[in-house]
């Protein structure tokens, strides 16, 4: 099952190659994997979709709660949450196409955020089913580069991850 | 407020943590810091021949005393020697701190001479590593490492520093912390009450209860604690490879061993258990066998201070994550509080039982009158001479077997063996780092001809620190262990497990100016014993040659569960 792992961890060298250390050296696998600092400076937020069954996840967080620069995680997919994952992606535009990409964008609710005369740079925000969906839509012979941010999460309501 | 340059900080450091002996090896990126241990006399450093000898000598200093062992090395090369020992200390949980020096900071990632990213490569076998960037951070990076490595399941700590930041020239105010505060590392202090409550009613309804304690009653401090419990109850206890001596052996509820070498009786108590209380052990593959067929009827109750071990092997149906010590303290109230007492019928069927399977005992060997010795009397020769007192080492293979089944260890912290890793070349240096520990007590490395030659340089380092360790290398002229499997399992085809030319290390250990004694003969192996331990300031090795052909029983037949196990080269359960 596919698992959505957000942690919180220190902002300081090394600490990231420590958590994609444990998953290599443990043959765990990392589908996604996003981080950056949070608004508190000293601390970095990232994370990661794997997939494993409930063992493999259980053994997963407990490992990563070990790694001593690790300070909080939760499986977001344990509740409700909000996932969302960013693509910036080069299409063919040209003749009839220029139209339907065009329409696909919208139904899609992206963005075309840069325009040649051949080629649309589009924008789409989403889950990442949604993001798969709109590279079927568009057709993979159409595509000349994708960009994808791997998936970000939050919790809903008002449950928090923060110390 | 008192200035100092790193170095300096590193070896102050070290006497404010109230380190005793500083194992290591000098080069150049840690020169500075050798000049800062020149000039004081607190910390006594032990120089070794290898760096890989540095850390098995700071382990069994550990593993002997319980307070970590430190060791200092330099850049590339001697970090890298230092590996091994690292990764055995690891797989152990031993409480270890690792200085290692690095290039100067403005040469990283230069390929610089003697250069390699050590943080990197110990990634995998430390608790935690931390790289110096600044002198001011050395005195709390210090007191983070020495807190880390010992607190919890304790383990190996690194600091990588650069030569730059020892610089005598640079110097920096110096206090050192007297408290850590980390809020990514808060080790579990207290076990769950409720749970606790769970288990003593669950050890209370058992009718084929087993203890199954491991090394984490040694560095739980809690042999007392687990020993009072066992008694308490009078259930059987059974003790893992690295669990030895935290439950007296020659106690009568001892049954012995377990695992892939157990004892006949043990693995079958196991087996037919219908509880099991699992105490700082892990249920290793050398424990358990095949883990789908694990001791079919039994509710495991399992306490480890490491949340990662409980459920990884084997699922806990009661788990309690705590220190050893504590929640063995608050099992014991509960227990009493209780006021209720175990169906002594049915206890007394299981032993009547467990008694039964001690009469097959897989404890046994034949002795051919004529024929050579074998290397079981050799660790029963060893006993005898020590009357059961001596600190033993050993390295990997048959010899560390037949030691872990045949020497009895009453006390813990007297049995120090790789246990995780199997790491050959083990037991010499950690005899040493026992020895400079304890120096009036006995101390016996059993070993083997193919370990004991992949550290023998120690032997030079024995001379200079005046260390009497008594090897007992027990001669068989092969990798036993390696060619028993080849026996079993590749049609006795030896390939590569023979030694073709041992030197004699009767001559061997005199140049190096100790005491030699070559035993061929069954009448001379208790003299030789008496002369080795009477010979009390001078390190004696006993080169005793043993039957080639010995293997090690029990073993468990691969695949299988607890009670299949191999009792001879021919009989099988």
């Amino acid at each position: 099952m596919r698992r959505i792992i957000s942690i919180l961890m220190e902002n300081e060298p090394g600490a990231l190659s420590r958590v994609i250390g444990l998953f290599s050296q443990r043959g765990y696998n990392i589908e996604t994997l996003t981080v950056a600092p949070t608004e508190d400076q000293t601390l970095s937020r990232l994370t990661l979709t794997t997939i494993g069954d409930d063992r493999t996840i259980e053994r997963i967080t407990k490992h990563l709660n070990k790694l001593i620069e690790v300070v909080k995680l939760v499986d977001l997919t344990e509740g409700a949450h909000i996932e969302r994952e960013l693509m910036l992606i080069k299409v063919k535009a040209t003749g009839a196409q220029r139209a339907e990409v065009k329409r696909s964008v919208d139904i899609f609710r992206g963005q075309i955020v840069d325009v040649t005369s051949t080629v649309y740079t589009v924008q789409l925000a989403g889950a990442s089913d949604k993001l798969d969906a709109f590279i079927g839509a568009i057709g993979e012979t159409q595509v000349l580069e994708v960009v994808r941010s791997g998936v970000s999460g939050i919790a809903r309501g008002e449950k928090v991850l923060s110390i | 407020m008192e200035k100092l340059s790193g170095a300096e900080m590193i070896v102050r450091a070290l006497q404010d943590e109230g380190v005793e002996y500083l194992f290591g090896y000098p080069g150049g990126a840690v020169l500075h810091i050798y000049d800062a241990i020149f000039q004081q006399d607190k910390v006594h450093h032990i120089l070794v021949r290898h760096e890989q000898a540095a850390t098995h000598a700071a382990d069994g200093y550990a593993r002997a005393t319980g307070k970590p062992g430190v060791v200092l090395v330099t850049s590339g090369p001697g970090a890298t020697n230092a590996v091994t020992g690292i990764a055995t200390a690891y797989m152990d949980s031993i409480p270890m701190v690792v200085i290692s020096g690095q290039v100067r900071s403005d040469w990283i990632g230069d390929d610089a001479f003697q250069e390699t990213d050590m943080v990197g490569i110990s990634r995998p076998i430390v608790k935690h590593s931390f790289m110096v960037r600044d002198q001011s951070e050395i005195p709390e990076m210090m007191r983070k490492a020495f807190h880390i490595a010992t607190t919890g399941r304790p383990g190996p700590v690194l600091i990588d520093i650069p030569k730059d930041k020892t610089a005598p020239n640079v110097k920096v105010p110096y206090e050192y912390p007297k408290k850590v505060k980390m809020r990514s590392y808060t080790p579990v202090t207290r076990g769950h009450a409720g749970q606790i409550r769970k288990a003593v009613e669950e050890l209370l309804k058992a009718r084929r209860p087993v203890i199954y304690a491991g090394g984490g009653v040694i560095s739980g401090e809690a042999s007392d604690l687990l020993t009072t419990l066992a008694r308490k109850l009078g259930y059987p206890v059974t003790n893992t490879l690295m669990g030895l001596g935290c439950y007296p052996a020659t106690d009568k509820q001892f049954v012995g061993m377990l695992g892939m070498h157990g004892t006949y009786e043990a693995n079958m108590v196991m087996h037919n258990s219908d509880l099991i209380l699992a105490v700082g052990a892990r249920f290793d593959d050398r424990a358990t066998n095949d883990t789908s067929k694990y001791c079919p009827g039994a509710t495991i109750v399992h306490i480890d201070v490491d949340p990662a071990t409980i459920s990884k092997n084997v699922r806990a149906d009661v788990p309690i994550v705590g220190p050893v010590q504590q929640v063995l303290e608050d099992m014991i109230t509960m227990l009493d509080e209780h006021g209720g007492q175990p169906d002594q019928k049915a206890l007394a069927r299981w032993w009547e039982e467990i008694n039964g399977w001690r009469e097959v005992h897989g404890l046994r060997y034949e002795v051919n009158k004529d024929g050579p010795m074998k290397p079981q009397q050799v660790v029963q020769a060893l006993y005898k001479a020590t009357k059961g007192d001596a600190y033993v080492t050993s390295d990997v293979g048959q010899h560390q077997m037949f030691a872990a089944q045949y020497y009895h260890f009453d006390k813990p912290r007297r049995w120090i063996n790789s246990g995780g890793l199997g790491t050959m070349g083990f037991g010499l240096p950690a005899a040493m780092g026992v020895q400079l520990a304890f120096p009036d007590a006995m101390v016996a490395c059993v070993t083997g001809e193919g370990s004991i030659q992949m550290n023998i340089q120690e032997l030079s380092t024995c001379l200079q620190y005046n260390l009497p360790v008594k090897i007992v290398n027990i001669n068989n002229q092969a990798l036993g262990m390696v060619r028993q499997w080849q026996d079993m399992q590749y049609g006795g085809r030896h390939s590569h497990s023979y030694m073709d030319s041992l030197p004699d290390f009767v001559r061997l250990a005199e140049s190096y100016g100790h005491v030699g004694i070559r035993v061929d003969h069954i009448e001379d192996l208790d003299a030789a014993m008496e002369k080795a331990f009477s010979l009390k300031d001078r390190l004696v090795f006993l080169d005793v040659y043993v039957d080639p052909s010995e293997h090690v029983y029990p073993m468990h037949i691969a695949d299988g569960a607890m009670r299949d196990m191999w009792l001879s080269k021919t009989e099988r359960t």
